[in-house]
């Protein structure tokens, strides 16, 4: 789409485990997994629950320490968490993140707008005006009025709440922004108004997007290229059109006959499994 | 035509809130027969789950129920005692969407699924505990005695609305009602869960009314469904052609507002505003402010719910926008 063919960032071999419960095995959540990102791509991440996705961006916003591997952005090392308060504002203007539900990360009682103005203040230093004036221009790219400005996070609804996630994280003009099912949640008709929002602010702002969905049909929609993970390990990755429409992994056919469409019946899904390995859960 | 094993008739229902009672089911009306499932799809706050929960005798206190619920022929709203004791653990039974949510985290999976087959179905321990293990089977889970021995939390989500679906069959209802049992799970073991459900439909003939807000979803596995928009049911669908030929605006604005697996589209057709509760409505057509067709007459009178094609719409020009309310996509694939 607007790539310039830069790469904005490199994973290289990225591994996690964690100890295992009680006396259990090591859980290896990420395995190798190896990708870039091309600045102002769009790149997806799919796969079933439990296969690393959350864990693969907790580790790139630095929440949590890779077990090996190597983390590069805009050729500057984000392996290890970031050690002082200037290198985690640093860090932040490079990658912001959203969850796929905002409430739990907004505070009860401050207003949208006193939220916003925080997030902003953290990375402009300048005159009051200039925060409102940030603050207002936020607002406006993401779709919220005075109103909800003035608002606590409970009197908005759940299409509302991720605006203003969205906002916050774009507050610090972040070169990368990483949506975590941050749609998944939504009604339909909220969903496609996020979508186009963030198609519409790709194209102004140059972002990069790294989206992480189990919905195929939205990973369709917004991604350039996508990412097929399972058990930790990435299965399958090209363009986005080539992996749904020409699934080379086994895993990844299973996902595309999985997902109803006319015609489609449970069983023809489950009969395009057979042959694949089982996709028996591990519980 | 088989006599209906569920009938809803104009039924309306009010809640307190804020120490108001407010309508949020607004004139629903559908049938069930035996061993058929009705779909019912429609966005958050519609009134899907108000109804299944009417049907279930589940609501919240305070509720004001009008209109007409009958099972086999019997007013559901008048059952007392025994009698509804009966109706609820073995005429129907719900699936909710959340498992984790409708299961005691702290008691084994076999105290679970065996405690219905001891005290109603009267067998001792040693023979509800073999019997969980067939049930376990069924629904496609081979270890079974190794599963009744876990907790709730050493089993994923979908080994768990299994487990769910098993003590469903343990009672064998005539009627399940099934609140977005998948929509938690993965599209993998989404299908699963459908299939098995879908087999039980057929050998056991067990009625089902079916909620998910997946258009595509409802389209392939109900024989008919019921799209709900601020508490109305505003199209009634015979068959699998709800997202092909859409009898209302608000269907086939849900149906294109949704991403296409097949293709990109340069901006989705998103439906402006916000969905809203029944008791918010503005006169005229509850879709009214959000409804690309509308016009003036929309905003006067309310539309009734009328025969049109494989079923009914509730919308003053469904027979003169009906074929016409889907746009072609407009692909951007290759094109960039
Ligand atoms: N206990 C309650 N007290 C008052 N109002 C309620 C209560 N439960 C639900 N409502 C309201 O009733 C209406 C219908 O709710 P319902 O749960 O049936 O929606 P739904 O279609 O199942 O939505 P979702 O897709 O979010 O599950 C909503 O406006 C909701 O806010
Ligand atoms: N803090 C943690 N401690 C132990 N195990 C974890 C932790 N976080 C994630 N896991 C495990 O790592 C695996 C991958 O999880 P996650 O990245 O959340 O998957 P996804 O986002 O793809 O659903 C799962 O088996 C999960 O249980
Ligand atoms: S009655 Fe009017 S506003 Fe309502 S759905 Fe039909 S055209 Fe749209
Ligand atoms: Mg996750
Ligand atoms: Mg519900």
């Amino acid at each position: 789409m607007t790539t310039t063919g830069e790469v904005i960032l490199r994973v290289e071999g990225l591994s996690k485990s964690f100890p295992g419960r009680g006396r259990g095995h090591d859980v290896l959540a990420v395995d190798g997994v190896e990708f870039e990102l091309a600045a102002g791509g769009s790149l997806g991440i799919v796969g079933e629950s439990g296969s690393g996705k959350t864990t693969t961006a907790r580790m790139l916003i630095g929440l949590e320490r890779p077990t090996t591997g190597r983390i590069l952005i805009e050729g500057v090392d984000h392996t290890t968490p970031a050690r002082t308060a200037r290198q985690w504002r640093e860090r932040g203007r490079r990658i912001q993140i959203v969850f796929q539900d905002p409430y739990t990360s907004l505070d009860r009682h401050q207003t949208i707008g006193s939220c916003l103005s925080e997030a902003v203040s953290v990375h402009v230093r300048g005159r009051a005006g200039e925060v409102s004036d940030r603050v207002e221009e936020l607002a406006a790219l993401v779709g919220l009025d005075d109103r909800q400005l003035r608002a606590v996070p409970r009197a908005l609804s759940g299409g509302q709440r991720q605006r203003v996630a969205i906002a916050r994280a774009l507050a610090a003009e972040p070169r990368i922004l990483i949506l975590d099912e941050a749609v998944s949640a939504l009604d339909v008709s909220i969903q496609a108004q996020i979508l186009n929002l963030l198609a519409d602010i790709r194209e102004r702002t140059g972002i990069s997007y790294l989206f992480i969905s189990h919905d195929l049909a939205v990973i369709r929609q917004i991604t350039d290229d996508t990412l097929v993970m399972r058990h930790g390990r990435v299965v399958e990755h090209g363009p986005t059109p080539r992996v749904l429409d020409e699934p080379q992994h086994a895993y990844t056919r299973l996902l595309r006959s999985s997902v109803p469409r006319p015609g489609w019946t449970p069983e023809s899904a489950l009969a395009a499994l057979s042959g694949a390995d089982p996709t028996e859960d591990d519980a | 035509m088989t006599t209906p094993l569920l009938q809803v008739e104009a039924l309306n229902i009010a809640l307190p809130v804020d120490g108001e009672l407010r309508t949020v089911l607004h004139d629903v009306s559908f049938s069930l027969e035996p061993g058929r499932t009705v779909g019912l799809v429609g966005e958050s706050g519609s009134g899907k789950s108000m109804t299944a929960r009417a049907v279930a005798r589940l609501l919240p206190p305070g509720a004001r129920v009008r209109g007409r619920l009958e099972f086999d022929g019997a007013s559901i709203v008048d059952l007392r005692g025994e009698a509804l004791r009966r109706y609820r653990a073995g005429d129907v039974s719900m699936i909710f969407q959340d498992p984790r949510s409708a299961i005691n985290p702290v008691r084994r999976i076999g105290d679970f699924l065996t405690e219905a087959l001891r005290i109603n179905g009267g067998m001792s321990s040693r023979a509800a505990g073999a019997r969980a293990v067939e049930l376990l089977a069924e629904v496609g889970i081979a270890d079974g005695a190794r599963r009744l021995r876990q907790y709730p939390h050493e089993l994923s989500g979908g080994l768990l609305q299994r487990v769910m679906i098993a003590a469903t069959l343990a009672v064998r209802p005539r009627l399940i009602l099934a609140d977005e049992p998948t929509t938690a799970l993965d599209v993998s073991t989404q299908a699963e869960v459908m299939a098995i459900l879908g087999r039980l439909r057929a050998e056991y003939g067990m009625a089902m009314l079916f909620i998910t807000h997946d258009l595509d979803l409802a389209a392939a596995v109900c024989d008919e469904t019921i799209v709900m928009y601020a508490g109305s049911v505003v199209e009634q669908h015979r068959g699998a052609s709800l997202h092909e030929d859409p009898l209302h605006p608000y269907t086939a604005a849900l149906a294109q507002a949704r991403p296409d697996i097949d293709r990109a589209t340069r901006r989705l057709p998103a439906i402006p505003g916000y969905p809203t509760t029944a008791y918010e409505v503005p006169p005229g057509c509850a879709f009214a402010p959000r409804c690309p067709h509308a016009v003036a007459a929309c905003t006067t009178q309310e539309p009734q719910l009328v025969p049109i094609g494989d079923g009914h719409s509730r919308c003053i020009r469904a027979e003169e926008l009906r074929g016409r309310m889907l746009t072609g996509p407009s692909t951007t694939e290759g094109v960039a």
